[in-house]
């Protein structure tokens, strides 16, 4: 029974590792889609902050969020990739880019959970070749709407209804 | 690691479409959902002068028959640096009237994918959805997300007396002219 336990709480999990600047930190695998080369960033008048435009990838319409301002403070200057990421919003997923800089690094580790006293975008810890990475909470991280969670439909509009997981998309 | 959910198959329906700048920023709007195109003088030669509070995007209304209708600055309404638009789309179903800069073409859009949830500010009351044309995204702007109800009691609550009001009158035909000049 004791090394079922012991088997059980050092289950490793896969992360990918991101890069900003200088530092690294993980997203959990599962949340993740793909990473893609730089394209152009479509912009149009809106006011969420952080949220730079769009990019069109395998004809989807996909955010880009910077999240460097918040976690290195202050914004990529080169970018080389974009880590295509799924963030949740309630039982809804849809894709997310996040400019990355680097290459991003699949690994297995042991995740160790968040502490209260941790910030909101913290979903825990890992260990990895010396250093000890973030691993990130998108949900915390990317902005959303705050009333989700209560009313799942209450901001979309009557005539583009997502159907299906990230097919956010209506026939007009 | 999970795989991109491919686009569904299936007939496609069109809906036919104004792209139009105000400034630089290029836009969408259902041609359905416009009324009139006209020239932003014409317009606002029998318009009258409005101030309220908290509703700077709209200094001018017009008077037709029982309708008020508000000029909305469409660069002030999306906070873009552009100066006041030369052409006013009279919106169906709405109290507004918007300046734009000018009508880049008509075309058609066979999908309109929901704005992104990441968007979660005015924007949503701003935009239909988005859609991808020619490999560049636009965004499909809501014909009644102009004006709010709360800016229309605001708005209405700031009409000036009724005989200072100038009545806008112009045949049918006028305006039939108009539309045609504009659109073609």
């Amino acid at each position: 029974m004791n090394a079922m336990t012991v088997s059980t709480e050092l289950e490793l999990k896969s992360f990918v590792l991101l890069r900003l600047g200088d530092r690294r930190f993980a997203v959990a695998a599962d949340q993740t889609a793909e990473l893609v080369a730089p394209s152009r960033v479509f912009r149009f008048p809106h006011r969420t902050p952080k949220i730079e435009g769009v990019i069109l990838r395998r004809g989807r319409i996909v955010p880009v969020c910077d999240v460097a301002e918040k976690l290195i403070g202050k914004y990529l200057t080169s970018r080389r990739f974009y880590l295509i990421a799924l963030r949740r919003y309630g039982p809804r997923n849809e894709w997310v880019a996040l400019p990355v800089t680097g290459e991003c690094e699949l690994i297995n580790a042991e995740l160790t959970a968040a502490s209260a006293s941790d910030e909101p975008h913290v979903a825990g810890w890992l260990s990895h070749a010396g250093d000890v990475i973030e691993v990130l909470s998108l949900d915390a991280l990317t902005p959303g709407p705050d009333e989700f969670a209560t009313s799942p439909t209450a901001s979309e509009p009557p005539t583009a209804q997502p159907t299906h997981r990230n097919d956010a998309e209506a026939r007009p | 690691m999970p795989s991109p959910t491919p686009a569904k198959p299936g007939s496609l329906r069109s809906e036919q479409i104004i792209l139009f700048r105000i400034g630089e920023q290029l836009f969408a709007l259902s041609s359905s959902s416009v009324q009139e195109v006209r020239g932003a003088d014409s317009l606002c030669g029998g318009a009258t002068e409005i101030t309220a509070p908290g509703v700077e995007k709209v200094r001018q209304f017009v008077r037709r028959g029982h309708q008020t209708l508000f000029i909305v600055n469409g660069a002030a309404h999306f906070g873009l640096s552009a100066r006041e638009g030369v052409l006013a789309f009279v919106l169906r179903n709405t109290r507004t009237a918007l300046l734009v800069d000018s009508i880049e073409r008509m075309t058609a859009m066979t999908r309109l994918q929901a704005l992104p949830l990441s968007f979660c500010h005015e924007e949503r009351r701003w935009y239909r959805g988005l859609t991808a044309l020619d490999q560049t995204v636009v965004p499909v702007v809501r014909p009644e997300g102009f004006l709010s109800d709360e800016e229309l009691l605001m708005l209405d609550a700031s009409l000036p007396p009724p005989e200072a009001w100038t009545e806008e009158e112009e045949t049918a035909e006028e305006r039939d002219a108009d539309l045609g000049a504009e659109l073609n």
